[in-house]
């Protein structure tokens, strides 16, 4: 499987990112976002960091790219895109995604680990994970709070838009384990078509067991599953 | 124009540091050569203070590669790889502008390392505010704790530990040492010195603006209308473009175009380019017009004096101009030629067309003054009675004092703002003794810790510089790594006065002894004197931030207890050494008498035996035992919230009190299993280590005997309270 | 009364929002934007009728909040 991770001035973790693809056995590219053309890939990465220092908004600059012109066709062709982060921050600004992510509520960084529950499994990024499972992925953002209005979060509930939730230890969804104030404690979600997934926490950086867990790992076998 | 004493006064220069500067260059200085040497006597460049006490730290074994005298230290890590790394100050920016003065110290220290060839790997910070109830304290420690993390989240590096710490002694100055640790091949290492005779001299990053230029430079605005407008401001960073900056140095590194490369930190372009000049024993020659400028008008004064941020000056093998000027133009940052290297030994200044100055290199550097300053003995202090109420103090209402008192309650409040995970390699967060990078790729990885003990150096300097030390390579030590080196960062007040002078140099002979004696050489650092407002000093505050390696991150060991049943021993003997303890500080009011002595004998001796039973994997967790004491550090290995202990008190002739609170150095509490106590056991006895068995391992609670029993839900709880209530998150 | 506070940075304080905004915009095809400098914008309701009472409040409350003065200048428009 081919994949492309897109590096902007700013991005951090595409190296981490990398990584994990090709621990993965992914046969994967870097790709400049001054590119005009994305190579030919299955899967492309919009990986987490601070694209143009989260300057203005965030990843509002990065939406501007040369690059973004084929991603979006890649991602109306029906092609795979994750975005992490800062890359879910730069899908929402180029419209792929809806909603918009808002600061954190309680107006700091936050750095930990978090619980999840997988709300969604009928799609390419999480079908190897069981339906409802709780897992544990680390965030460290700035502004995760995902925020839209109340029709359009009827629209995704109704639609299984859904992947991630911010749950605790046993599953349970409440505001105590909302780590930013996001609405229905939202962690990530997919299009209509199910083909683009933006998630906050960070996947990438718990593939292996001395980094204190592997529920990162599954996401990306899913993924090779195809 | 004549230059008045005013004017040479407000540039911060004694009349006989002036007398100096016209005999060394034969004649008077012009403003912009006074501006220069201002810049590189001033105490910050020139060390002219605590240069002669500086030369006695011991800064060398086997594994150093670099000691003090670059951009930072450089040790082995074995497979070719390095480790880079520098702990600096920024205190008094800090002050001014909190958020600010944070940010610029966080990306002073990483261009530091990255200057060196190496990409950085972690980020540590010891901040000191004054008193929880000072006026300024709450914003202070918001400002600075985003500031750390506005810059080094931006720049994407983990931060894996740090201090935070209290004391009055702070309130009108407030510290921040941040601390940069960066992976390097070892010959891929990249140096300041300048090599070569008209090589081009490069600027690259940031253009210059007015940041930084202190009240020196109202002289040079007083012959300008617009004086108001170009008023002296504040350094703002750029977190942003110090990334572009880090991979374009990094991405030009990968070939051999670089001679020499340095930062432009603390007086910019002037300290950076002299520094380079003058290490390589050349001249350098400078035409100012080439100066990337932000603002309108800036005079040469200006430019040489500025300290914008994250800029670089870099000297080329001649060839290689437009390869490096194609790499900096793609990450969008400025490229420019601005000078060249000469034979001369000089520094000289153009600017349209004109010579501006022209400064023998030596004078600027090392013929600097060095000063051999008075100083008084603050050490071998008399003991004091403990005051005789001790027994009235319950031992649960003590321990939860202490526990919730700024000082000791756990700093998740501080660290959950800084990204401890990116990169993918921390293998152990903050919360711990030491962080622990992986090295990227490999099995093997770096533990790194950053400590200071303000109190005992109060108490006694000597005393205190070997502890902090001593407590540095436990903190190693309990992780499972092998201590290698320090870098520290030596925080005091105005050096002109015998007390604090004396306080400087008897700290420096306390960590002289200790690095010497536990092979822990000091390999980087700096100094930052002048810490006092209105003729009140800091305490001494050298904070040592240590590293170690761990060959197998298989052997790595914990801090928090593993499994129920098993046996915790207490390592060292405890004596009871209750003057300048947490709970005389906090629980009694009482702060006389000197601190707990180090014997560095057993310090050596347990540490070593620890080291080797974690190698032959006999222990499940390891925690030394410091501030606070045995009843402290016990609870700190409850952390994982799912695993205490049941504590009995081993039968001795000192009181409770002495026994759960006292400061004793030298030792550890480990954890071992019913299989190996046997194996462990013997192993100390062969080597005449004292231990005693303190408890047992079991489920959900934290037990003393006979005192109290607390479930760890509560026992965490308590300890993240102080933050919780001081900023009103509940 | 409503009056409007905008915050801006002093000038010769570096703003790198309005640095990467500037090279945006000309990456986009605005050749002809010089220069971007990037604030905030304030909309602050009073109750009081006194002008002269609600500009010595507004004043107060720049100085006091809105701005950091070591770095921040404003200006005051009233409506």
């Amino acid at each position: 499987m081919r994949s492309s991770v897109i590096v902007f001035p700013g991005s951090n973790c595409d190296r981490d990112v990398a990584v994990a693809l090709q621990n993965f056995n992914f046969k994967n590219q870097m790709v400049w976002h001054d590119e005009s053309n994305l190579p030919k890939t299955d899967l492309v990465v919009l990986p987490g960091g601070f694209s143009y220092g989260d300057y203005l908004r965030t990843g509002c600059i990065a939406s501007k790219s040369k690059i973004i012109d084929d991603i979006i066709k890649h991602g109306k062709k029906g092609g795979l895109i994750l975005g992490i982060c800062n890359g879910f921050q730069i899908l929402i600004e180029t419209g792929l995604l809806k909603g918009s992510l808002l600061r954190n509520k309680k107006l700091k960084f936050i750095s930990k680990n978090v619980y999840l529950k997988v709300s969604n499994v009928n799609n390419k990024f999480c079908s190897k994970y069981g339906k409802n499972q709780t897992i544990k992925l680390p965030i460290a953002h700035n502004e995760g709070n995902f925020f839209t209005d109340d029709d359009q979060l009827k629209e995704f509930e109704d639609n299984d838009q859904i992947a991630f939730k911010y749950c605790n230890k046993d599953g349970f969804i409440s505001s105590i384990s909302n780590p930013n104030g996001s609405s229905n404690n939202i962690a990530g979600i997919l299009n209509l078509e199910k083909n683009i997934l933006g998630m906050m926490p960070h996947p990438e950086r718990l593939i292996d067991p001395i980094l204190s867990g592997e529920d990162g790992s599954t996401l990306f076998e899913s993924l090779l599953k195809l | 124009m004549e230059i008045s004493a005013e004017i040479i006064d407000k540039h911060g220069i004694k009349p006989d540091e002036y007398k100096k500067i016209v005999s060394l260059i034969g004649r008077k200085p012009n403003l912009l050569e006074l501006g220069i040497f201002s810049a590189m006597w001033n105490e910050h460049c020139s060390y002219k203070s605590s240069k002669k006490y500086l030369r006695t730290l011991p800064t060398t074994n086997n594994k150093v590669i670099q000691g003090p005298g670059e951009n930072a230290g450089i040790v082995d890590i074995e497979d070719d790889d390095a480790l880079v790394f520098k702990i600096e100050s920024h205190n008094h920016p800090s002050y001014l502008e909190p958020y600010q003065g944070a940010a610029t110290g966080v990306g002073g220290i990483l261009r530091d390392v990255f200057t060196m060839g190496a990409r950085p790997i972690a980020t540590l910070n010891s901040i000191h505010f004054g008193d929880q109830n000072h006026p300024k304290t709450k914003n202070l420690i918001n400002g600075v704790v985003s500031g750390i993390g506005g810059y080094g989240n931006c720049m994407g590096i983990p931060n894996v530990g740090g201090e935070v710490k209290f004391n009055s002694s702070y309130n009108g100055n407030n510290l921040v040492n941040a601390m940069a640790v960066g992976l390097v091949k070892k010959n891929k290492i990249f140096y300041s010195k300048a090599k070569g005779i008209n090589q081009p001299v490069i600027y690259v990053g940031s253009k210059t603006g007015r940041d930084g230029i202190h009240g020196a430079s109202m002289a040079s605005t007083e012959f300008n209308e617009d004086a108001e407008e170009k008023k002296p401001t504040v350094q703002v960073g750029d977190p942003f473009t110090e990334k572009l900056l880090l991979e374009a140095c990094l991405e030009l590194m990968k070939d051999d175009s670089i001679i020499s490369i340095q930062d432009m930190g603390a007086a910019g372009l002037t300290s950076s380019s002299i520094e380079m000049a003058s290490k390589g024993n050349l001249g350098i020659e400078i035409d100012l017009n080439k100066i990337p400028c932000r603002e309108k008008e800036m005079t040469p004064y200006e430019m040489m004096l500025s300290e914008s941020q994250e800029r670089m000056l870099l000297i080329l093998n001649s060839g290689k101009e437009e390869v490096a000027r194609s790499i900096f133009t793609k990450w969008g940052l400025d490229f420019s030629i601005i000078g060249k290297t000469t034979d001369t030994k000089n520094i000289v200044l153009n600017f349209e067309g004109n010579q501006v100055a022209n400064l023998p290199l030596s004078s600027l550097s090392y013929e600097a003054p060095v000063y051999d300053r008075k100083w008084k003995k603050n050490s071998n202090v008399k003991k004091v009675q403990k005051p005789d109420t001790i027994s009235n103090y319950k031992i649960l209402e003590s321990f939860k004092k202490i526990l919730t008192s700024p000082n000791n309650s756990k700093k998740n409040w501080v660290w959950e703002q800084y990204d401890s995970t990116v990169m993918g390699d921390t293998v152990k967060k903050p919360g711990g003794d030491s962080g622990v990078i992986r090295i990227h790729g490999k099995n093997k990885g770096v533990a790194i810790t950053v400590d200071s003990s303000a109190h005992y150096c109060l108490a006694d300097p000597i005393i205190g510089g070997k502890q902090v030390v001593s407590e540095a390579w436990r903190n190693l030590i309990s992780v499972g790594a092998n201590p290698i080196a320090i870098t520290n960062c030596l925080n005091f007040g105005n050096p002109e006065k015998e007390k604090i002078m004396g306080q400087f140099v008897e700290t420096i002979d306390g960590i002289s002894q200790a690095c010497r004696y536990l092979d822990f050489p000091v390999v980087s650092g700096n100094v930052s004197f002048y810490n006092e407002t209105n003729n009140k000093a800091i305490s001494p505050t050298p904070t040592i931030g240590g590293v170690g390696l761990i060959k197998d991150l298989d052997k790595l060991v914990s801090n928090n207890f593993q499994d129920i049943n098993n046996k915790i021993l207490v390592i060292g003997k405890t004596t009871g050494h209750l003057h300048q303890s947490e709970f005389f500080r906090e629980v009694m009011d009482f702060d006389d008498g000197p601190p707990p002595e180090v014997n560095l004998f057993n310090e050596k001796n347990n540490g070593l035996i620890v080291k080797k039973l974690i190698s032959k994997r006999l222990l499940k967790s390891v925690h030394d035992v410091s501030s606070g004491g045995i009843l402290l550090a016990l609870s700190e290995m409850c952390n994982s919230m799912e695993i205490g202990a049941k504590i009995k008190v081993p039968r001795n002739n000192i009181g409770l009190h002495e026994y759960l609170f006292g400061e004793d150095q030298s030792r550890y509490i480990v954890e071992v299993t019913e299989k190996n106590i046997k194996e462990a056991s013997d192993i100390l006895k062969e080597n005449s280590i004292y231990f005693e068995l303190i408890g047992l391992t079991q489920k959900e609670s934290f037990d003393l005997d006979n005192e109290f029993k607390i479930n760890l839900e509560e026992l965490n709880e308590l300890s993240l309270s102080w933050f919780k209530n001081y900023f009103n998150e509940n | 009364m409503k009056i409007s506070a905008v915050v801006t940075l002093k000038e010769d304080v570096l703003d790198p929002q309005g640095k990467v905004v500037n090279q945006t915009l000309k990456n986009m095809g605005f050749d002809n934007v010089v220069n971007v400098r990037q604030g905030k914008y304030f909309e602050i309701e009073l109750n009081e009728s006194n002008s002269e009472k609600a500009k010595n409040t507004i004043n107060e409350i720049c100085k006091k909040l809105l701005t950091n003065s070591v770095i921040e200048n404003y200006t005051i428009n009233y409506k």
